[in-house]
């Protein structure tokens, strides 16, 4: 089982949606967010062109964070979900400066803290919160190693790309292009 | 042109816009244990070489600083913890991929050691030092036996104490300024110099400054060298590697890095003791102060300016 993230930016219109979703399913303290929206511009006007990624922890398979932690706090869940076990997390910081995605922050009550996939949704086999509330349905959550999902159906037929794929890392969030 | 921004708005603090998550008590940490490394380091060395006596400072008196250093050094780390109470995980799991887990590990080995090395000089100092226990006694009595023996794991534990503090920052990927192999190396000279430098100012015998400086010289001109090659090696990198060597050359940590480590921590001390080798006389105090002063404010700036390093995508 390896669990990945599609994400459409020809249909993403960047509502935020996803952000304010994850913001409530998981009690996301105020002023923090674990995905978030960038819009990348390119050109000058009128040859403009514009993308929007709904961004987040990329679950890499080959995560700098879990590696660099002293504590075994960050790990992989099934899955290839990577995770923070709150208590025994030291707050250290290492995850978060080895994340080339900056995905991590520093939670107020002193863990890191990141997206999890909602892994409590996935569990009861339902999507994560983002991914159950886009509404133009540009977000595709499944399982690589199942040939007839949603996901690896998608990745089949669109190209895409991964962010920063030179970092190493092997992320497994997907923005088609 | 590229522009690029949040549309959902994202203001996290210490990580937008720019990741500030290590503060002033990293670059102190690195310091003291670049500090502690170098003068374990040369006290091992001198003792293994048998010139306890000749180099006193070296090998009995600069020491006394180690203990308090690391403790010191452990403490800063402990400050810079968000999870302050978990602490103790730290030490109830050992993970060697990760360097801030064995650097841990390290610490905690050398500071032991350190605090038995001067504690086996401390009747030296104060010859009415009364130790209490007679179990106390017998063990002093065999440290002294065995210093040759110590010596050893101690000067090896202390280079790799050093190169620690380099491996620290070079191990992270997502940084490009720190991730470069010869920071390892870079921050172990630079921590033998301000650990040379913290000798000269508690030495009394001419002869044995003398000695320290000529050994400080030669890390100072390695150091020159480490760094030169540094930046060669991120101008022939990466394009966010090049972005990294900008910040020195030309970007905003331009002047503090080539006034405040180049020109006054480095250069400046050299020439002083170059000119007190050749026979001028030279307030010592002054290469000595400057070193330490230059190593410090060198650590400062590569924590700062590796943070704001990332990868463009």
């Amino acid at each position: 089982m390896r669990y990945a993230m599609a994400i459409d930016t020809r249909k993403c219109v960047g509502c935020s949606d996803c952000v304010v979703a994850c913001q409530t399913e998981n009690n996301v303290p105020i002023g923090f967010c674990r995905d978030w929206v960038s819009e990348t511009v390119d050109g000058t006007y009128p040859n403009v062109s514009i993308e929007l990624r709904s961004e987040r922890c990329n679950h890499c398979d080959n995560s700098p964070c879990v590696r660099c932690c002293p504590t075994g706090a960050s790990h992989f869940e099934d899955g290839g979900i990577v995770l923070v076990t709150h208590n025994k997390c030291i707050g250290c910081g290492a995850c978060i400066e080895s994340c080339p995605y900056e995905a991590r922050y520093s939670h107020p009550d002193g863990y890191v803290d990141k997206c999890t996939f909602c892994i409590h949704r996935v569990r009861k086999g339902e999507k994560p919160a983002c991914v159950s509330v886009c509404p133009t349905s540009c977000m595709y959550f499944g399982d690589l190693e199942d040939p007839n999902s949603e996901i690896v159906n998608v990745l089949k037929n669109r190209k895409f790309k991964a962010l920063a794929p030179e970092a190493g890392t092997k992320p497994q969030i997907f923005y088609l292009v | 042109m590229k522009e690029e921004l949040f549309v959902s708005g994202r203001n996290i603090p210490n990580i937008d816009p720019y990741l500030h998550i290590w503060h002033w008590q990293i670059p102190i940490y690195l310091f003291l244990g670049g500090l502690a490394a170098g003068i374990l380091f040369l006290a091992g060395v001198y003792t293994i070489l048998g010139k306890e006596k000749e180099m006193p400072a070296t090998v009995k008196w600069a020491p006394f600083l180690v203990p308090f250093a690391l403790i010191i050094g452990l403490f800063m780390l402990f400050l810079d913890l968000k999870h302050k109470m978990y602490f103790w995980q730290l030490y109830t799991t050992i993970r060697l991929e990760s360097p801030m887990g064995w650097g841990a590990w390290v610490l905690m080995i050398m500071t032991p050691i350190s605090i038995i090395w001067s504690a086996s000089y401390i009747r030296e100092v104060f010859p009415n030092w009364d130790w209490k226990f007679k179990f106390l006694y017998t063990f002093e009595a065999w440290v002294i036996r065995n210093r040759w023996y110590i010596a050893w794991p101690m000067a090896i534990y202390a280079v790799i104490l050093g190169i620690y503090t380099g491996i620290l920052l070079s191990a992270f990927n997502a940084r490009p300024l720190w991730n470069t192999t010869i920071l390892g190396p870079l921050f172990l000279v630079s921590g033998m110099s301000t650990g040379a430098a913290c000798i000269i100012l508690m030495s009394k015998s001419h002869e044995e400054r003398r000695i320290i400086s000529r050994l400080d010289l030669l890390f100072i001109v390695v150091e020159l060298f480490f760094i030169t090659h540094m930046i060669m090696g991120f101008l022939a990198g990466s394009e966010v590697q090049i972005n990294a060597a900008n910040l020195f050359l030309g970007g905003q940590f331009t002047v503090p890095f080539f006034v405040f480590v180049i020109l006054l921590g480095l250069i400046f001390p050299a020439i002083l003791e170059v000119l007190e080798l050749i026979g001028y006389k030279m307030p010592i105090i002054i290469p000595a102060v400057f070193i330490l002063f230059g190593g410090l404010i060198f650590r400062f700036i590569m924590v700062e300016a590796g943070q704001i390093t990332r990868y463009l995508y």
